[in-house]
């Protein structure tokens, strides 16, 4: 019988939503939520013996929370720690990785779930990661993948791509009858020809992006706020989406002195909003860059602010925002803006 | 760029980073009382000034 220890964040953990984000990592016994049907693919060869759980602010943000959790999944004696499904929730994602990392680090097999557009899954360390759908409700699916490679994993069998792995795979070394030089030729011969031939090992993707250079005087520049916070006037007039968001939207600041409560809410469904919408000049610091401002030390504020939702945003749209907001901007005779992220 | 997880913005290539104290309140800290929060609040957009102005080659905080 193998122990196995489950990471799970606080809302499948059973403890609440965003206004929980902020629970401290705690452990269950047994299966909790996700986990029960986890155990049941698992089968009776391996149990889960606890569920390990965090808030997802504290979780991504804290560097003792995160060790504070690894110290609980130490504590169960684990053969194996499995962490989510964390679908595309980014902070979710990033601690799922980071508890894998850590299993991973001290030895232990571990096994993480998470949509490959996840931002957390280059922080998975050794540990091997799992393809899950983008949502829960594909959460059936990711389980089975997630159970089937953690048996593997268990059993000492490689875990590869054809069992949904993703992100960084650790280079084998293998013996071969041709060298290098030959097998290149091959490769360039067959893409020559055409033919889809797969590079011997994956090519990294960098998402470079060329720095805008300086402004020169930010006191003679116009500069805009544009903000993924998902804040926009109280009723939400645009209907922008709270998640998954397909649209950007503009709304006029001219002439306001702050973003006042009650006039702007945030509509984002990925943080608890309550403190943003205390005071939304925490999302959008219109009171600060007004005054700097009046003082001279901003130019010009451009009259209206940029917005939409980043909470499971497919990785093509929030491409095309950038894109379109830079276009946007720079129609507007914009040299520089500050982007607020949540 | 204005936010609290700074090794994601590295990695997805934003190259003027401010860090921030919450995810769910980039120019914010409910922490604070008013006066010292907007003290806060001036400082990043502060930095967000400097970091504008100043030449990169690639991702940087400021």
């Amino acid at each position: 019988m193998s122990r196995v220890v489950h990471y799970l964040n606080q809302f499948f953990a059973g403890l609440g939503g965003e206004n929980a984000a902020s629970t401290p990592p705690g452990v269950k016994p047994g299966p909790v939520g996700p986990g029960r049907k986890l155990q049941e693919l698992l089968g009776t060869d391996h149990e889960i013996v606890a569920t390990v759980y965090c808030g997802d602010d504290l979780a991504a943000a804290s560097p003792e929370a995160m060790a504070a959790v690894l110290e609980l999944v130490m504590q169960a004696r684990p053969d194996i720690v499995l962490a989510g499904p964390a679908s595309t929730s980014g902070r979710y994602g990033v601690a799922c990785a980071r508890v894998a990392a850590g299993a991973a680090r001290a030895g232990i097999a571990a096994v993480a779930s998470m949509h490959p557009e996840n931002p957390g899954l280059d922080d998975a360390g050794a540990a091997v990661v799992i393809a899950s759908g983008a949502s829960v409700r594909e959460m059936g699916a990711s389980l089975e993948r997630l159970a089937a490679a953690a048996r593997k994993r268990l059993a000492g069998e490689a875990v590869t791509e054809a069992d949904g792995r993703i992100g960084k795979v650790p280079r084998k070394n293998v013996l071969v009858d041709r060298n290098a030089a030959s097998r290149a030729v091959d490769l360039l011969l067959a893409r020559l020809q055409g033919k889809d031939a797969p590079a011997e090992v994956p090519i990294p993707h960098f998402d470079h992006v060329t720095p805008a250079p300086p402004v020169p005087d930010p006191a003679k520049a116009t500069i805009a706020l544009v903000t993924e916070s998902g804040l926009v006037p109280v009723g939400n007039p645009g209907r922008l989406e709270s998640a998954r968001a397909t649209r950007w939207l503009r709304y006029p600041i001219e002439g306001k002195a702050t973003a006042a409560a009650g006039e702007y809410a945030s509509v984002h469904g990925g943080y608890s909003t309550v403190w943003a919408n205390q005071d939304p000049n925490r999302l959008l610091p219109l009171d600060v860059a007004r005054e700097l401002e009046r003082e001279g030390a901003i130019g010009v504020l451009h009259g209206e602010y940029l917005v939409t939702t980043g909470n499971g945003t497919t990785v093509p749209n929030a491409r095309r925002f950038g894109v379109e907001w830079a276009a946007e901007l720079r129609r507007a005779g914009i040299t520089a803006a500050i982007l607020t992220a949540t | 760029m204005l936010c609290n997880l700074v090794s994601i913005a590295e990695r997805v290539g934003a190259v003027r980073i401010v860090a921030t104290r919450g995810i769910p309140y980039p120019t914010g800290d409910p922490s604070l009382p008013p006066a010292e929060e907007r003290a806060w609040r001036r400082a990043l957009v502060e930095r967000a000034l400097k970091a504008i102005a100043t030449a990169v080659t690639g991702p940087t905080q400021f």
